[in-house]
């Protein structure tokens, strides 16, 4: 059981340089043969921002890590990922994000066992201090270490 | 440069895409592959010797991997700038030497302030049946008008 109070806790927040280089690297690794890929300016695929998901957050930040909040990561899964498109995103802007627990919920497993569900909710902004995107990820933590 | 290929005048509610190129022959160099570009290194997605320990028959795609095949198929048939929303939930594993087939469906056609919007129903299953991703669109069409 996880705590509900955790909803609203601030995650730490990180940036993010857009480079060409690694969206036609993205781009490739999902298969993607647009040729707008090829070009200066290409645009970011949908799901780009995963390339900065498991950077380590800062030393020294103020946000709470997932295991700071009682989470098992050895139980958690990545159940799904949700992505809201506000504004452009082009080569070369820096996104800054700030992140946070948005939703907790559980549910009782098919087979036995609860299964908690942790959304967090991080938010890009770019140099302007436009919102351009906001993701959130599901994760599930199962009651038991999978066996 | 942007490939649209689909107006709003084009669609409507309850139209099925069942006719997209499937994806063949998944191997672990895609997985790979997506591991460096995204950055996530779980070995359960390139080392078959820590998957097999706790039970998986080999290695597995990464999620977001096939979200990400997802993705540009979406984004071939809206164009790359036209998705609003895009949402996705992992419901099976994509093991290597499968064949990955995408599917979507017109779920709402409407006005959304000076945008003509579309909401759409996604689903990736491999060529065994299973529902590995099923997922969810938002995007803006350009008219013919």
């Amino acid at each position: 059981m996880v705590d509900k109070s955790i909803i609203g806790t601030e995650m730490g927040g990180s940036s993010m340089l857009v480079e060409r280089g690694k969206i036609r690297e993205f781009a490739k690794a999902i298969l993607d043969d647009n040729p707008v890929y090829e070009t200066e300016d290409p645009p970011p695929p949908p799901t780009f921002t995963m390339a900065m998901a498991h950077w380590p957050a800062p030393q020294g930040g103020q946000g709470a890590s997932l295991s700071k909040l009682g989470l098992d990561l050895l139980r958690v899964l990545h159940a799904g990922q949700e992505y809201e498109y506000l504004g452009e995103i082009k080569v070369g802007d820096k996104l800054s994000t700030r992140s946070q627990i948005s939703d907790l919920s559980e549910k009782e497993g098919k087979r036995g066992g609860t299964m908690t569900f942790i959304t967090s909710e991080t938010t890009f902004t770019n140099q302007r201090g436009e919102d351009v995107l906001i993701a959130r990820t599901i994760l599930v933590q199962t009651s038991k270490a999978a066996s | 440069m942007d490939r649209v290929n689909v107006h709003f005048e084009d669609l409507q509610e309850g139209d099925e895409i069942t006719d997209w190129p499937t994806v063949d022959n998944i191997s672990r160099t895609h997985f790979v592959r997506y591991a460096g570009a995204s950055g996530d290194f779980n070995p359960m997605h390139h080392d078959d010797s820590i998957a097999t320990k706790v039970g998986y028959p080999s290695v597995f795609g990464h999620g977001m991997f096939t979200a990400g095949v997802l993705s540009h198929y979406v984004t071939d048939w809206v164009g790359t700038g036209n998705l609003r929303k895009y949402a996705v939930r992992f419901k099976g594993q994509l093991y290597p030497g499968r064949n990955l087939s995408i599917k979507a469906k017109v779920t709402r056609k409407y006005k959304e302030g000076d945008e003509n919007r579309i909401d759409a129903d996604l689903e990736v299953v491999d060529d065994q049946g299973s529902v590995l991703v099923t997922g969810s669109a938002t995007a803006a069409l350009p008219s013919r008008g």
